[in-house]
């Protein structure tokens, strides 16, 4: 019976489907694809927490409003007084914050959210076609992150570079996001 | 739409991240089920709904998801403050001096500066 | 008409544009690239444009601006484009415009309802009011189609429409509204000084009046050429953002204002990639309103001939455009600025026949100048009339204070009455206006928010004093923003025109008398006379009087009537004009299309479609779906030649049978994390939580504050501080809320924190009795016989190699398992459930046989056997209430006496006398169908569905007593028969619960 599971293990990963697969807006002034899969924690955490799970996921919990931290791919995403979102392109982090005694909840979300880049000159004129905040540079630099909205859903909203944003929204708002972003990317020439 | 300062996020936000939550400084008693039926009515149905100052809750549900405290006007829309959840209600005074305004100014032109508080009606 | 012969040479700044062809009425003609539909118009003759709302009579071109009442055209591109309501004047020429002219029929210079005219007397003030009262049956059937067939303006087009609608959000320091000189001027000085700066206007170039005001000079230059060169400066600035063809509609809370940016409209071609209007959503820091001011009309009778025009409108189609509107012209006014037309026209060549001015003793330059050109200036005198049916062709003057009367031929007639400061945004920034005494017109009083007035909405008669109130403003505005003004913006500016003066209110010979039509709202056809009749029939207030008359309440809002109206109404009061007050105004400024106010929210992006991982795979297999919520979940699974009927009886049968697999991924999930985890539980759920081992499940039932059921679920203990709760699909968001709400701030002492965990799995129940045959190949590490693993129970282990949380639990009463897997996966692990539960004879279900399943056991859903007054007694619930427990949400709501009633609703099975009824859901319950109507309801039906399993329907309904009655039989009257209906317990089937472990 192990031996049958292990074989159907193999098909399986073969098959796993992430949201938006194969999914891409090109416009010369943007362009929103899907990040493909990241391994994600929902972090909470009181401030008695915050170094000890700072050193063993190997960045330092932003304490800022609006503020990030990146370290060797890994990425943790200051949401609210005590609440993260930890992203990591090639680890995995479910079991990273195991070994962690002090009071925290850490809560594998990677299956949740999908990400979605949007990128280019025009990326924060189509980002602000449905998100109601101030993304100009000065008030929302490099760096900054927030959940906020998009359109009639909710996102995380972090932004990489200058012209780079990561949309972070539940799954099963994904089609919506990507159509919404690809809707508002036609109009996002001038910025 | 309304600009919001979340005490949480130490910046105004866009209305649109908040949900109202009703009246602020509703304390649910520990000892709840020894509440007669007459102050169970009283903290559970009836509202104040003053015209005027309010005390009310909002959440930056789209944002730090935290619940926090308001006050502001019912007759000019406009928040005097916003402060954290379990902090004391702020003492605003006397009513004439009840919205400090750092946003009162002048016209350059003919018009007269800004009221400091709500017409009275 | 022969084309363009009122196209003066060399006249305006067209130039050598180039020619664009179109079409009114059918009607070939020919207009220059860069004029507006009426400046075309009037190039070829062209005054009659409309026929009034509810006279019918012939109407003009009044205005050359968004304040125009009369000249509302339909413009169509093809058939799903057909715009009504169009301004002429607003509307930018393009080649092939085609514009059909409205409200006229069989066309416009015959027009049948015309009659309307000459049967005015029966048309007046308030006339709905009073005419179409009895018999009341009669409006709906003949009053109102007939007034709505003969009133009205254009026609919408009933295609969808094709066009595409953008919007944006945009953030500045300083948000200049309005682009003449002094919207300009405090632009460049907000913008010098560095601040983040929007300046928009609504027409296609910034420049405002200048555009007409030849006198001006600014910074050394013609005033024109000024804005011009400024508007190329300021979008040259990377802090400035110049919107054209813009116009600000709403003035909100906090300095957000709204405006439509007409992105296409001017285009001969839509393009595809550019919307027909972007909607901006604009937050500023400061706001400075430079809306300027908008000319009145002069009242007297026929004062709506077409050819009668406002004087700035004919100067600014003659200085801008190059168009005479006519060739012997009149002036009548009550000020200087109408004299500026004059000797404009006069200048180049342009007859004026007379200068009618109601001052007895009009002085100054302009006065001077006019009279140095030789043009005939009749003072003290006044226009008591115009003759000409479709085109004016003489104005009948006299002395204003009576005397011999004689008529002057002319074609056109321009009319200034003077000029009312653009409040509007003022005021709908809660702004409080005042009237000033001295001038005789509102000006911005005490402000409400953030912003300043400078220029003409200011009352600021003055270019120079305009200017520099305006570069003051921009600076202050600026600094106040945060911007650091170094060296001062400097600008001169002068101009021998002025526009101070003027009247409101009827002119002499306004007419008192029933004939006399002396137009004070154009557009909604009201009167002089109309308003004093307001008044004579008891309106005092101005409130009263608009609405009686609807003065001011068409589209273009009263933007040129309103303050005639307010005048004329406190003349026949006998009251000072403050004291009528002045009515509120109100966004839109102008009118704003759905779409862009819709914009982005249509099709797939009206509401976002929520889909399960497993999704794709329903949708090949033949799944019809419902909408729950914005879910759309698989209802049941069709094979050919099944309808639904047969299609839901044999997945329930399936179920029972052998095994049925359903995707469950919506319900609502939330992991409950921390050593204070249970207590948490404890305090949200009625139910004891502490004593749950890890591993275990159990059904909680949270209620509100008020002891009411708010939400149920299952809930599995991880570890001693790890739960993973169910909710509800359509409470998964209010119960995370309620829940956060509870833990931050009545118990923030508690040591645990919630994460919404909802999208992270894809769940796939297998039910039935084959259910633990079909996943145990699947299944690693975790031993799923009875004795390991019982009903309601949890484990985490490995399923197809990807980690799992696997649920026993039933919502079927069988034996059942859920399949928690990690979203991504669902679908993979859903085919290979599906592959193993083929060999045993097992389908997948949908929604509606899990509804019906889960009836035969009794098991309610809450929001439907539920309705927010529902106790978990009501529902035969009190089994899952801690009766030992101290303290939970709700424990004191249950102890309120109306909730332990005994003849409260409670939650029974009803069976009917027909085993093949199906009774309606929502259906009203009786105890005695004899007794008279109104009959006394006890209670209602919730759920109700032909069970293949049972042989016969079954419901559930909430009913008065509804235990006590079980075996009674009560009846549901329906429209063609009364139903008989035995009272049940709520279990239908297996009722000892046997199949749940078989």
């Amino acid at each position: 019976m192990a031996r049958a599971a292990r074989r159907l293990s193999e098909q399986i990963n073969l098959s796993r489907r992430p949201a938006l697969e194969g999914s891409e807006t090109v416009m010369p002034w943007v362009t929103v694809r899907p990040s493909g899969p990241l391994s994600r924690l929902s972090l909470r955490a009181p401030e008695a927490s915050v170094s000890a799970l700072s050193k063993a996921l190997g960045v330092t919990l932003p304490g800022k409003p609006k503020s990030s931290a990146e370290k060797a791919g890994r990425a943790v995403l200051w949401l609210g007084p005590d609440e993260w979102l930890v992203l990591d392109g090639a680890g995995n982090l479910a079991s990273a914050l195991q070994g962690v005694k002090q009071f925290h909840s850490a809560v594998d979300v990677s299956h949740r959210n999908v990400g979605i880049v949007v990128a280019g000159e025009g990326a924060e004129a189509a980002l602000n076609a449905g998100c109601p905040g101030d993304l100009s540079l000065a008030a929302f630099p490099v760096g900054a992150c927030s959940r906020t909205v998009l359109g009639k859903i909710e996102i995380v909203l972090w932004r990489k570079a200058e012209h780079e944003f990561h949309v972070e929204c539940w799954r099963s708002f994904s089609d919506y996001a990507f159509a919404f972003l690809t809707e508002a990317t036609r109009d996002a020439g001038q910025p | 739409m309304l600009l919001i300062r979340c005490p949480y996020c130490e910046e105004e936000r866009p209305e649109l991240e908040f949900r109202h939550a009703g009246e602020a400084h509703l304390v649910r008693p520990s000892n709840i089920t020894a509440m007669s039926d007459e102050d169970f009515e009283g903290y559970f149905f009836i509202r104040s709904n003053p015209k005027g100052l309010v005390y009310e809750r909002w959440r930056h549900i789209h944002g730090c998801a935290r619940f926090f405290n308001a006050v502001r006007d019912t007759v000019t829309d406009k928040f005097v403050t916003t402060y954290k959840a379990g902090e004391p209600k702020p003492d605003l005074g006397k009513p004439k001096a009840r919205l400090p305004r750092k946003s009162a100014r002048e016209n350059v032109g003919k018009g007269k500066p800004a009221k400091g508080r709500a017409e009275p009606r | 008409m022969t084309n363009e012969s009122f196209r003066i040479p060399g006249q305006g700044r067209l130039g050598q544009a180039r020619l664009a062809r179109f079409s009114f009425d059918g009607e070939g003609l020919a207009g220059l690239e860069g004029d507006t539909l009426a400046s075309a118009l009037l190039a070829n003759g062209i005054h009659l444009v409309g026929r009034s709302f509810k006279y019918h009579r012939p109407r003009g071109i009044l205005s050359a601006g968004a304040e125009e009442p009369n000249a509302l055209v339909g413009i169509h591109r093809d058939a799903a484009r057909r715009t009504p309501n169009v301004r002429a004047t607003v509307q930018e020429l393009y080649d092939g415009l085609n514009a059909v002219s409205q409200n006229r029929w069989p066309s416009l210079k015959f027009d049948v309802g015309a009659v309307n005219d000459l049967a005015s007397p029966f048309l007046s003030a308030g006339f709905y009011y009073k005419t179409f009262m009895w018999p009341k049956a009669a409006w709906k059937q003949f009053y109102e189609p007939n007034i709505r067939a003969a009133a009205g303006l254009g026609v919408a087009p009933d295609l969808p429409d094709p066009d595409r609608y953008s919007a944006r959000f945009a953030h500045c320091d300083v948000l200049v509204l309005g682009g003449g000189a002094a919207g300009i001027a405090a632009a460049l000085a907000a913008a010098e000084a560095g601040a983040r700066v929007i300046i928009a206007d609504e027409q296609a170039q910034l420049g405002g009046s200048l555009r007409f005001e030849t006198g001006a000079r600014i910074g050394g230059a013609a005033g024109w050429d000024w804005a011009q060169a400024s508007a190329a400066r300021l979008a040259a600035m990377d802090n400035v953002r110049v919107l054209t063809r813009a116009t600000a509609f709403g003035y909100y809370a906090q300095n957000f204002v709204g405006l439509v940016e007409r992105v296409s409209d001017h285009l001969p071609q839509p393009m595809p990639d550019l919307p027909r209007e972007r909607l901006w959503q604009v937050r500023a820091k400061r706001v400075v309103l430079a809306t300027g001011a908008i000319e009145r009309h002069m009242v007297f009778a026929d004062n709506d001939r077409p050819g009668i025009m406002l004087a700035s409108a004919a100067r600014t189609y003659f200085n801008h455009y190059g168009v005479a509107v006519g060739r012997n012209v009149g002036v009548y006014t009550a000020n200087d600025s109408a004299y500026h037309a004059a000797i404009d026209f006069k200048k180049a060549g342009v007859n004026i026949a007379a200068i009618v001015d109601l001052r007895d003793n009009p002085q100054g330059a302009a006065v001077d100048e006019a009279r140095a050109l030789g043009i005939e200036i009749n003072a003290g005198r006044a226009v008591i009339a115009a003759t000409g049916r479709q085109r004016i062709n003489a104005m009948v003057v006299r002395p204003k204070n009576g005397g011999a009367s004689r008529a002057i031929p002319v074609d056109a007639l321009l009319t200034s009455a003077g000029w009312t400061p653009s409040v509007h945004l003022f005021s709908q920034s809660r702004g409080k206006v005042a009237f000033d005494e001295a001038t005789r017109r509102f000006l911005p009083g005490d402000y409400a928010q953030d912003c300043v007035s400078v220029g003409a909405c200011n009352g600021t008669d003055n270019l120079a004093d305009t200017i520099a109130e305006a570069i003051a403003a921009g600076e202050k505005a600026a600094k106040e923003a945060g911007a650091k003004v170094s060296k001062g913006f400097k600008l001169k500016a002068e101009t021998p025109e002025g526009w101070a003066g003027g009247m409101i209110g009827a002119a002499p010979g306004a007419g008192l008398d029933a004939k006399v039509k002396a137009f004070v709202d154009f557009q909604n056809d009201v009167t002089a006379k109309d308003i004093r009749q307001a008044v004579r029939e008891g309106m005092r207030s101005i409130e009263h009087v608009k609405r009686f008359t609807t003065n001011g309440m068409a589209t273009d809002q009263g933007k040129t009537s309103n303050i005639h109206g307010l005048a004329i109404a406190a003349e026949t009061l006998d009251k000072p004009i403050p004291e009528v007050g002045l009515t509120t105004f109100r966004a839109p400024y102008t009118p704003v299309t759905f779409g862009a106010i819709v914009n982005h929210a249509r099709g797939e992006l009206f509401d976002p479609t929520r889909r399960t991982a497993i999704h794709p795979w329903a949708e090949t297999h033949g799944a019809v779906f419902e909408d729950v919520g914005q879910w759309k979940r698989a209802w049941y699974f069709p094979r050919p030649g099944e309808d639904m009927h047969a299609a839901v009886d044999r997945e329930c049968r399936t179920v029972r049978n052998a095994a049925g697999i359903f995707d469950a991924s919506t319900l609502g999930k939330i992991e409950v994390v921390g050593p204070d985890a249970a207590a948490f539980m404890e305090l949200l759920y009625t139910n004891p939580w502490k004593r749950l081992d890890t591993g275990r499940c159990r059904y909680g039932i949270m209620l509100r504050e008020d002891g009411f059921i708010y939400d149920d679920g299952v809930v599995g203990r991880l570890a001693e501080d790890r739960f993973h709760v169910t909710t509800t699909t359509g409470g998964a968001a209010r119960v995370m809320n309620h829940m956060e709400d509870y833990l931050q701030t009545e118990f923030p002492h508690l040591k645990v924190y919630l994460t919404s965990i909802s999208e992270q799995w894809a769940v796939i129940a297998v039910q039935g009795p084959k259910s633990r045959d079909i996943i145990a190949p699947l299944v690693e590490g975790i031993d799923l016989s009875n004795e390991a693993m019982p009903h309601m129970s949890v484990r985490e282990g490995r399923i197809c190699g990807v980690p799992t949380r696997l649920f026993r639990m039933s919502f079927t009463g069988e034996r059942g398992f859920e399949i928690n897997v990690p979203a991504d996966y669902g679908q993979a692990v859903w085919e290979a459930v599906w592959a193993e539960g083929e060999k045993h004879g097992a389908c997948a279900y949908g929604t509606e046989a899990m509804h019906v399943l889960r009836a035969e056991k009794g098991y309610i859903i809450v929001g439907q056997d539920t309705d927010g007054t529902v106790t978990p007694n009501d529902a035969g619930l009190d089994w899952a209430v801690g009766k030992k427990k101290a303290d939970f949400v709700g424990i004191r709501g249950l102890a309120r006496p109306d909730l332990g009633m005994p003849d409260r609703k409670q939650l029974v099975g009803l069976r009917t006398r027909d085993p093949k009824l199906v009774l309606e859901e929502g259906a009203q319950i009786v105890a005695d169908p004899r007794q008279p109507i109104p009959m006394k309801m006890i209670g209602h039906v919730t759920s109700s569905y032909w069970s293949e399993n049972c042989g016969h329907s079954i419901a559930l309904a909430l009913v008065e007593r509804g235990r006590e009655r079980i075996g009674e039989t009560l009846w549901v009257p329906m429209p063609d028969a009364t139903i008989e209906v035995e009272v049940t317990g709520t279990v239908f089937f297996d009722e000892k619960g046997e199949r749940l472990n078989g």
